[in-house]
């Protein structure tokens, strides 16, 4: 705690633009700019609602079922240890996101803006999502605060998804079909901000990731921090410090974004972001937009993003439809910028060997999303001392996952 | 018409100033380039031009146009596919600007003037005889850059305002402006919608309270009731687009699709004073 009791002069983040240095801002049509403002203001106003407060934590533990635990993963730690008596080598923690209502972290974010969407006094909400994570977080709790939910979706995703596309519309929620572009995650999300410019005096739009314009990067962060905060006490009370090294996937990178917010300022606590490398990093075709991408504008901020010579998104290709985005969080585009975090890419071959090892190691089936976390522990314990307190983010349940495995994993 | 028909093209404010002079309405047309393929969107240039239009508003086709709809998205995914390019759209009007009289402003979204750089970007099109610039995905607080470039080098940036912008922030919209402020006719993407809302006509009250300076509206905008009606409630000008486009794309060739871009012009045109 004492790197924090010092206290850190850094300038808060985002700054009044919604800037993260270069990276983040507003570019979107000038329709949604009003919204946008109402939205930061509402945002800024819930820190002093009590009754939003104890409404959202209340949320948090009865329906969403926090605290998830922090699991000593102890047969995937002795798989990387050092020296044939199972002794030396990092200790490996899962944070169990995936034990959440739902099965992932979407849940934490879009229980609390639908209590905002409420709060502004909309009826409506709007959702895009790839993997269907966040479209069925989004359409859970739509049912459980009673209001109308239609979530874009790729005709790719729906197809390779299609457990969740079946829960979302058991849940009430209308799911529709995205066929332009390449039918993904970018399509559906330019799919659901077009239906948002439309439809803005009446609809909210839960946007699923720490991307998007501002205050959007910073709401979701911030509604996603309780993974982080919740970490840093369990360490304590685990083995009275913090941990060493914290691990998480990033597509649009909002589960990372949640575990390593609260500990951007303990420099001691290295932050590792894990991209999707698809087929390769050579191959183009991957999902690496911050090993391999350059400073552009999507989908209403500026960060790292795969395009071509012309300024034309290029459309990347993970086997996980929930990392299957050419863009990324503006914070991570920052982290990564000064140094602060780092990030590396794992292929869609070294994704499945991990979600088949962390399965039958610890009989949790990680989503293949998480399972790119995951993966990277096989490059990253080797290089560790011994003793290394490792968490990784368990964001999400791979239960939607084995008919996509099914077709790549003899087992 | 001859006479004016032979001289080189002027900016948009001055357009403006000028059809002012004559108390006419100016006819914006929008085409998305390369759409079914560049030598079409060439013809349909001149087309457009002969037909009496005052402006042209020329899109480039993006990947990603979040303030598209359904029909601007299909010919941007159709000429993209066809391998439509930025350099390609500029070496056409390279050559086809000398032989049209009224301006082109070029409408793009932001990330490919960014990959270009913006002053590179500014210096290309002007280069290429293009003196207006749209940025759909740029509101007023991110256009600094665009702004700066754009003047040093002679491109009038339009800003747009829209019916859910509020009045102080319209004010400073129309401030920093140039060559005409476009108004967005409704809550929306582009495309065309069976009426034009009414609160254009208070929207644009309010705007001519805040300004001189000239006032285009567009999306939604399809037919010559519209453009009519619009004109009738004080627009300087009237920018169609969507259904430009449909008659172009949907066209069983690209000759039928012009002679089909020609009569529609030319009624839409007639519909103004």
């Amino acid at each position: 705690m004492s790197d924090r009791a010092t206290g850190s002069v850094q300038p808060p983040r985002p700054d009044s633009s919604g800037r993260y240095g270069r990276f983040g801002g507003k570019y979107v049509p000038e329709t949604l700019m009003h919204a946008l403002t109402q939205l930061e203001s509402a945002f800024h106003s819930l820190a002093s609602d009590a009754h939003f407060q104890k409404e959202l934590a209340e949320t948090l533990r009865d329906y969403v079922g926090r605290e998830s635990p922090l699991y000593f993963a102890e047969r995937l730690t002795r798989h990387y240890a050092r020296g044939g008596d199972g002794g030396g080598g990092p200790e490996v923690y899962l944070k169990r996101e995936d034990l959440n209502h739902t099965g992932a972290h979407k849940i934490n974010n879009a229980v609390a803006q639908a209590l905002l969407a409420r709060k502004l006094g909309k009826r409506r909400v709007v959702a895009e999502t790839g993997a269907g994570q966040h479209g069925v977080a989004t359409a859970t709790v739509c049912a459980r605060f009673g209001l109308e939910c239609v979530v874009y979706m790729g005709a790719q995703d729906m197809e390779r998804q299609a457990l969740n596309v079946f829960r979302m519309r058991l849940l009430g929620a209308e799911v529709r079909a995205v066929h332009s572009g390449t039918a993904t995650l970018k399509d559906a999300t330019s799919e659901a901000i077009r239906d948002w410019v439309t439809n803005v005096e009446t609809t909210h739009y839960i946007l699923g990731s720490v991307a998007g314009p501002h205050p959007y990067p910073m709401m979701v962060r911030e509604f996603q921090a309780v993974i982080g905060k919740e970490t840093r006490k369990q360490a304590l009370e685990k083995w009275g410090g913090k941990p060493d090294v914290l691990v998480a996937c990033v597509g649009g990178g909002s589960n990372a974004m949640g575990l390593f917010h609260e500990f951007i300022d303990d420099k001691d606590v290295r932050l590792i972001g894990v991209e999707a490398a698809g087929l390769g990093l050579e191959s183009g075709k991957h999902a690496a937009t911050l090993t391999k991408g350059e400073i552009g504008v999507l989908h209403g901020a500026m960060s790292y993003l795969l395009q071509d010579d012309d300024g034309q998104i290029i459309e990347p290709h993970s086997i996980s439809a929930g990392l299957d985005y050419p863009g990324v969080g503006p914070e991570h585009s920052f982290l990564k910028d000064v140094g602060r975090a780092e990030y590396y890419s794992v292929t869609d071959e070294e994704a499945l060997e991990a979600f088949k090892r962390v399965s039958q190691l610890e009989g949790i089936i990680p989503a293949l999303e998480t399972s790119h976390a995951l993966a990277y522990l096989e490059k990253l314990c080797p290089t560790l001392p011994n003793g290394t307190k490792v968490v990784v983010n368990c964001s999400g349940r791979g239960d939607k996952d084995v008919q996509t495995a099914l077709k790549y994993l003899n087992v | 018409m001859a006479a004016i028909r032979t001289m080189q093209p002027v900016g948009l404010s001055e357009t403006f100033n000028r059809l002012k002079k004559d108390g006419k309405v100016a006819f914006i047309p929008y085409i998305t380039a390369g759409d079914p393929d560049l030598s079409t969107t060439a013809e349909a240039l001149k087309v457009l031009d002969s037909c009496g239009s005052d402006i042209i508003e020329l899109g480039v086709p993006y990947s990603d146009p979040l303030a598209d709809g359904p029909v601007i998205q299909a010919a941007a995914t159709r000429s993209l596919a066809k391998g439509t390019n930025l350099n390609a759209i500029l070496s056409m009007l390279k050559e086809v600007v000398p032989q049209l009289s009224c301006p082109i402003a070029l409408f793009t979204y932001y990330n490919p003037i960014l990959k270009r750089g913006t002053e590179r970007f500014m210096a290309t099109i002007r280069d290429s005889g293009v003196h207006g610039l749209v940025v759909p995905d740029v509101p007023l607080e991110e256009t600094e850059t665009l702004r700066t470039e754009a003047k040093k080098h002679g491109i009038e940036l339009v800003l747009l305002t829209t019916p859910t912008t509020p009045t102080d922030r319209m004010k400073a919209i129309v401030d920093a402006a140039e060559g005409f402020v476009y108004l967005v006719s409704s809550v929306g993407v582009t495309g065309a919608r069976a009426s034009v809302s009414a609160s254009v006509e208070s929207l644009l009250r309010e705007i001519k309270e805040a300004t001189t300076k000239p006032v285009a509206v567009g999306f939604g905008i399809s037919k010559p009731e519209h453009v009519k009606q619009v004109a009738g409630w004080g627009a300087d000008g009237v920018i169609v687009g969507s259904a430009m486009v449909k008659l172009l794309g949907e066209a069983k060739s690209p000759q039928e699709g012009l002679k089909e871009l020609e009569d529609f012009t030319r009624s839409l045109k007639a519909a103004l004073p």
